[in-house]
């Protein structure tokens, strides 16, 4: 109900933020700058999904941005330096990240230490191994593996329209945002993972396995952090060590909690993340196409996530005295 | 010899309105120095309203509140937060205690108040004040413990230190005795027969009226906002209170049934239940324990605070780790508290805000969380079947379904508690292990939680529950398996629970 609420807060920021670029701008309502702001918005809120999973534990995860390098470095590094089949290193890639997650979970839930810590550790070692790992040189498909990278540049068709053509990242989006809406609001795992962040001691006592399911989030997060990653690079066909994917955690974590996470845990919408990146993302938009300078860009999303939360809590606080039976 | 009890605050027809309800209507009361002042009455009644009035917490929305000073002048007060409230003396002890646990008992009654030079501390000095303070509330310890090591019962010790030093003169306690066991609840009503000695204003909310009974010099009891009664002298008694309380009388001959002809439990099943075998939790090492209990059996367990009690409920649990065997109808039980739960094992923790309930999410969501894996195929949870289960755990604790979409946080002590019970009653346990199961409840709801443990040993299950006031151990368990340090130093059968008995063994004591 709530959740619901927020969205329609959501929407409408997305539609004033969309009014507001189309009418400065004469680039912004093109199909190609929509094409492009969807292609966006569906990497980015893969990322976010991962965030909000983590953050729904009561936990956070600075280390996307850096298995975003990782993941979208090694596919090409593999792939053109080594010569692997992309049968064998998207998987590779993959189940490695998946790891790396799985060892972010273990640290929390079994040593026990902050996962800001855990993560911030990550975001450093992840970053320098994909640097010392390609001497940071940059890596790149050099115009091979275009079946491959297909997966993220495709565009489909759709009747009627002649110049826009739904980019096909918007798929797996879907698929994603589908399976963790019915993952969380209908499954025991779902409603689990939530009772965990919204009151581990009581989860513990109540039965559930909380340290499994912590491990789980860090798990999908960095797992949709490296097919985010790879995404990533299948887009935009080479990158540098040094700098892809820097500060990608920050608009994971934006998103997320624009979209409506709390950071003490326990809610999530995956609505709400797409929502809350498609805002970003608008946002980032339109300051290119108004010429503000792109120097402005972080200035700007910091402004609007604090106005964003700010409005949030104070409706909710407002909502909370109003409820029955406060004494 | 005590002074003459004179009047130094009144509230006058305080009101106070939370958007869309009445939490206090037009109360108007007085607090006397040199006299104990007990404020009771059932949960909702509107107690923690009007001390949070007093402390300056919250402001009236009509009435007022005059202070009268020695020479009888009245002045109005305004207190608009905890500051104004402790310029004017009073101060409010919680009932979540919150003592910094990184300072040292010396900091903690000193701060914001620490003697300094040049804003560098003087520790001798402060140590020196603080064991002043100390002293007058008899407890004796070095001034430079650290308070997170400090028991319940000490750290409360040290908030009244520290709300004496404060020159308070009127001294609120908020249901200061539910985290103590009966020797130390003993030895705090003491301590507040001495401070009412001196000439300190006393007031204290209770659920205990044995506590009102013992020592309080007047009695008020709020029901639904209102001033329900005032009771003075001779006149407190607790079938007069009870009366007040819940608007109709409880007659002590329902008491005595109550107690006497406790319904008999199901047929005992010796061979099966709960079976413990030098069982040691090594969180604490302690004595070995060996203990039984039947299917169809509710054991108490008594102790002093730190006797051991809440360590072996979660030792069982597997909350904690813990040397020994441990079975439940002889099947050994092993692993997370995850489980155990699938094995039958119930547990309700102590500290229900902290360990049971989801405050920020619905009642019904905290009803199903620990069933949702009975209720789901392939692990997508069956929503109907859910809201079946809901729906049939509340009404059998007689709760109201219009309290299944509200948020935990919002209920009443009593209905959070059954919240907890609901959240079991859902699984069917085998064994139930119960942590001071109706701490801070209301008195119907506490009448409705015994019949629910009851009928859940009637129907077959093992009820071990730990509790620190000796009436719900007469009223509910079978046996009473007192600990003392971590060891189990006796045990009472049904026809021999008597609160001298357990007090001797509890508190290292032998039985002549």
């Amino acid at each position: 109900m709530n959740g619901v609420k927020k969205n329609i807060g959501l929407i409408v920021l997305l539609v004033i933020t969309c009014v507001i670029a189309a009418s400065f701008g004469s680039g912004f309502l093109t199909a190609f700058n929509a094409m492009n702001l969807i292609q966006r918005t569906a990497l980015f809120s893969i990322l976010g999904v991962g965030a909000g999973i983590v953050i729904a534990t009561g936990g956070i995860d600075l280390s996307i941005g850096s298995i975003v390098c990782l993941a979208g470095i090694a596919t090409p590094w593999l792939l053109v330096e080594h010569g692997w089949s992309p049968w064998a290193a998207v998987p590779v890639v993959l189940a490695v990240t998946a790891l790396l997650g799985v060892g972010h979970g273990l640290l929390v839930t079994r040593l026990r230490l902050q996962p800001f810590l855990v993560t911030l550790c990550g975001l450093l070692l992840y970053r320098g191994v994909a640097r010392w790992m390609t001497d940071d040189q940059s890596q790149g498909f050099r115009g091979e593996f275009t079946g491959l990278r297909d997966i993220a540049l495709a565009k489909i068709a759709i009747p009627g329209l002649e110049s826009f053509r739904l980019p096909a990242t918007a798929i797996p989006l879907t698929v994603l945002a589908v399976a963790t809406g019915l993952f969380l609001s209908r499954t025991v795992w779902g409603r689990w993972l939530l009772a965990t962040g919204s009151n581990e001691s009581a989860a513990r006592y109540s039965g559930v396995p909380t340290a499994g399911l912590t491990t789980l989030a860090y798990m999908a997060c960095a797992l949709l952090a490296g097919a985010g990653g790879m995404l990533f690079i299948f887009d935009i066909g080479s990158a540098q060590p040094s700098d892809f994917g820097n500060f990608y955690e920050l608009y994971a974590i934006a998103a997320a909690v624009l979209g409506g996470c709390s950071l003490r845990g326990g809610s999530m919408s995956v609505v709400g993340i797409i929502l809350g990146t498609a805002v970003l993302q608008v946002l980032r938009n339109a300051i290119i196409l108004l010429g503000l300078g792109s120097e402005l860009e972080f200035a700007v999303i910091g402004g609007v996530l604090l106005i964003g939360v700010s409005a949030d809590e104070v409706v909710r606080r407002w909502g909370r005295t109003s409820a029955p039976g406060y004494r | 010899m005590p002074r003459m009890p004179r009047t130094i605050l009144r509230a006058c027809a305080v009101t106070r309105d939370f958007v869309g309800v009445r939490a206090l209507d037009s109360v108007s009361m007085e607090v006397r120095a040199g006299e104990v002042l007990a404020l009771v009455g059932e949960n909702g009644a509107g107690k923690s309203t009007l001390l949070k009035i007093f402390a300056g917490v919250i402001e009236p929305t009509s009435g007022t509140l005059e202070s009268v000073d020695d020479a009888g002048v009245t002045t109005a007060l305004r207190l608009r937060n905890t500051r104004d409230a402790s310029h004017h003396g009073i101060a409010l002890v919680h009932q979540e205690l919150n003592l910094a646990e990184n300072l040292d008992i010396a900091g903690a009654i000193l701060l914001g108040r620490e003697p300094n030079r040049f804003g560098w501390m003087d520790v001798a000095a402060m140590r020196r004040e603080a064991s002043v303070w100390l002293a007058r509330v008899g407890l004796d310890m070095d001034p430079g413990t650290l308070c997170g090591t400090l028991s319940i019962a000490r750290r409360q010790q040290v908030e009244i230190a520290k709300a004496l030093s404060a020159r308070s003169r009127i001294l609120i306690l908020d249901e200061p005795t539910s985290s103590l066991s009966a020797h130390e609840t003993t030895r705090l009503l003491d301590i507040m027969r001495e401070l009412r000695d001196a000439g300190q204003a006393v007031v204290f909310v209770t659920h205990h009226l044995n506590e009102v009974l013992r020592i309080a010099d007047r009695v008020v009891v709020l029901r639904d906002g209102r001033m329900a009664g005032e009771l003075a002298g001779a006149d407190i008694q607790r079938g007069r209170i009870e009366e007040l309380m819940v608007g109709k009388s409880f007659s002590g001959a329902t008491r005595a049934r109550q107690a006497q002809d406790r319904p008999r439990n199901g047929p005992r099943d010796g061979s099966r239940g709960l079976m413990l075998h030098r069982v040691v939790s090594t969180h604490r090492r302690r004595a070995a324990i060996d203990l039984h209990v039947s299917r169809g059996e509710i054991v108490g367990l008594a102790g002093l605070v730190g006797a051991g009690r809440t360590e072996l409920l979660e030792a069982i649990a597997g909350v904690g780790a813990c040397d020994g065997a441990v079975s439940l109808d002889g099947v050994s039980l092993s692993g997370t508290v995850s489980s155990r739960v699938d094995a039958g094992v119930a547990i309700v923790p102590e500290d229900r805000a902290r360990d049971g309930l989801f405050l920020r999410d619905a009642v019904g969501i905290n009803v199903s969380v620990a069933w949702l894996p009975r209720g789901a195929r392939f692990g997508v949870v069956d929503r109907a079947a859910e809201r079946g289960v809901v729906t049939a755990a509340m009404e059998r604790l007689r709760m109201s379904m219009a309290a299944r979409d509200r948020t935990a946080q919002t209920l009443s002590g009593g209905n959070q508690q059954k919240s907890l019970f609901a959240r079991w009653l859902a699984m069917k346990p085998r064994l139930w292990l119960l942590d001071e199961p109706t701490r801070g409840v209301d008195i119907a709801a506490r009448h409705e939680i015994h019949e629910a443990i009851r009928e859940a040993a009637r129907g077959g299950a093992a009820v071990l529950f730990a509790s620190s006031e000796m009436e719900e151990l007469e009223v509910l368990a079978d046996r009473v398996v007192v600990m003392h340090d971590g060891a189990i130093v006796g045990e009472l059968g049904a026809s021999e629970i008597d609160s001298a008995a357990i007090l001797r063994l509890a508190t290292g004591g032998v039985l002549s």
